[in-house]
């Protein structure tokens, strides 16, 4: 990780004309999915992804089902078109990783106890790919699972954080995750104010790190108010507000 | 009574009430659990969900199909992640014995039927049961699937919504809390109309004034009039009202679009 150019311009402007503490523009489209029990599609900058989620169903093959819980899987895949040079479609090392990163940083806001011996599958995929793809499609994995109406005790908010010329920001993009000096994806559950998804790709001081993870969390409760306004709209239009009845 | 839409994770209430339905209780603060309609009663707090696929409960009464037989029950497809049992002595009575009676006399694989959900703890399957009037063998129909979360708005309050759509297309509709819908009648123009509402209902269920647009779609003028004689009495099949009926306590809470 040698950093060969300057990412932040005299302006304090990023390279893509973004402030240290600005997240790149987030959009959700819930139920994008007609066949899955829930689905969402999320904009994260120039990332454009797709989750479904199908379940709970009956779990194949029948000797993965655990009798006092729920099976989750996740499938993080990226698209053979999702990134400049094509991109060969069986799962890499790097997609098996997300995979299961994605499984833990989800299982903590969901009540699988409460449908044993049945499997809930998620799948992700990456139809265009720019930096921080891990973090949108939690983001968006987790706004499907509530589309699909699993219980769940709190919704899961991603965003990464990281270093770039020496400087904290928030959000790293494709060319800083790249030339960048530390990047670090964080998810985090907002209600309950937990962590479940820290990684660290690069060096940081203890100073650096704190400052790294406030940060990434004030960011994950900003996406928290998109996904919050994205399922909003989906179920309940533009009220807000219930109308009490006379 | 306080209504409110939520979200997985919104904080609906603080204070000493009973969590009911998809809300878990932290501390002192009642969380949803699910997207939907959150209620503060008297007797507690719940979320009547607005999405999500058919989880069992004792006692629902479901409409399935006959997917597979064993010597001693049948495996019935109730829509659900769990595939249901009928147990033969269900149907045969106590002294049911494999080899004096063939099962495939009453049920064979492919058959839709009504039925009850007898017993169910998520430690099994769920087990149904036949034994009840107008429980049991389904002889014609137009099956479709909707979500089952849909069931109470496709009922209506008091059944107004599925008495509208029968009464316009001379149709009766069977509906299972589990989703899936048995339309029968004497033309299959009615039929088609009837599933086209129905379809309707399910995909504007959460919609305001959603009666009113159903009635123009089937040219009902605003206040019908009874038209209770001239229903088409389909010899053999059950009355829907009986299962309108257990769904009443859920779709009364649910109709939040009619003013």
């Amino acid at each position: 990780m040698t950093q060969t150019r300057n990412l932040i311009d005299t302006n304090g402007k990023r390279t893509d004309g973004r402030g240290i503490d600005e997240l790149r523009e987030v959009k959700i489209t819930v139920g994008s999915v007609k066949n899955a029990d829930g689905s969402a599609f999320i904009e994260f900058g120039k990332n454009k992804i797709l989750a479904a989620v199908y379940g709970p169903r009956e779990v194949h093959p029948k000797h993965m089902a655990q009798s006092d819980r729920c099976v989750l899987r996740c499938r993080y895949h990226m698209s053979p078109f999702s990134t400049d040079t094509r991109k060969n479609p069986a799962p890499s090392r790097r997609e098996v990783e997300i995979s299961k990163v994605m499984r833990e940083s989800l299982e903590p806001a969901l009540m699988l106890e409460d449908y044993p011996r049945a499997a809930i599958d998620v799948f992700v995929e990456v139809l265009q790919s720019d930096g921080g793809s891990r973090c949108a499609g939690i983001t968006a994995a987790a706004v499907a699972l509530a589309d699909a109406g699993i219980n769940m005790r709190d919704l899961v908010a991603a965003c990464a954080a990281g270093k770039v010329d020496e400087k904290i920001v928030l959000d790293i993009n494709d060319t800083e995750d790249k030339e960048g000096g530390a990047d670090m994806p964080v998810a985090y559950m907002p209600r309950l104010e937990q962590v479940t998804l820290l990684q660290l790709d690069g060096r940081l001081s203890p100073d650096q790190f704190n400052e790294c993870i406030d940060k990434a969390i004030r960011g994950c409760k900003m996406v928290y108010e998109i996904q919050k306004q994205a399922l909003m709209q989906k179920y309940f239009g533009n009220e807000t507000e219930l109308k009490e009845e006379v | 009574m306080k209504r409110r839409y939520v979200i997985p994770g919104d904080k609906i209430a603080e204070g000493n009430f009973r969590p009911l339905m998809n809300v878990i209780k932290a501390g002192n603060t009642l969380i949803a659990t699910r997207i939907g309609i959150a209620e503060t009663g008297r007797d507690g707090v719940k979320v009547i969900p607005l999405s999500g696929v058919y989880i069992p409960r004792v006692n629902d009464l479901v409409i399935g199909k006959i997917i597979d037989h064993s010597s001693l029950s049948w495996e019935v497809d109730i829509n659900s992640c769990f595939s249901a049992h009928l147990p033969a002595q269900d149907v045969f009575g106590r002294d049911f014995s494999p080899a004096r009676d063939d099962m495939s006399r009453h049920f064979a694989v492919g058959d839709m039927i009504t039925a009850r959900i007898m017993a169910f703890d998520r430690t099994r399957d769920p087990m149904l049961t036949v034994q009840d009037r107008d429980l049991g063998k389904i002889p014609r129909g137009e099956a479709l699937k909707i979500s089952a979360t849909r069931v109470p708005r496709l009922i209506g309050k008091r059944g107004s919504m599925i008495q509208t759509i029968e009464q316009a297309t001379q149709t009766r509709v069977l509906i299972g809390q589990n989703g899936i819908v048995v339309v029968t009648g004497r033309t299959p123009e009615g039929i088609k109309l009837a599933v086209r509402a129905i379809k309707m209902v399910e995909e504007e269920a959460h919609t305001a004034n959603l009666t009113q647009r159903i009635k123009v779609l089937l040219n009902v003028p605003d206040t019908p009039p009874q038209q209770e004689t001239s229903r088409a009495p389909v010899g053999g099949v059950p009355k829907s009202e009986e299962i309108e009926s257990t769904a009443d306590e859920v779709e009364e809470e649910l109709e939040v679009d009619e003013k």
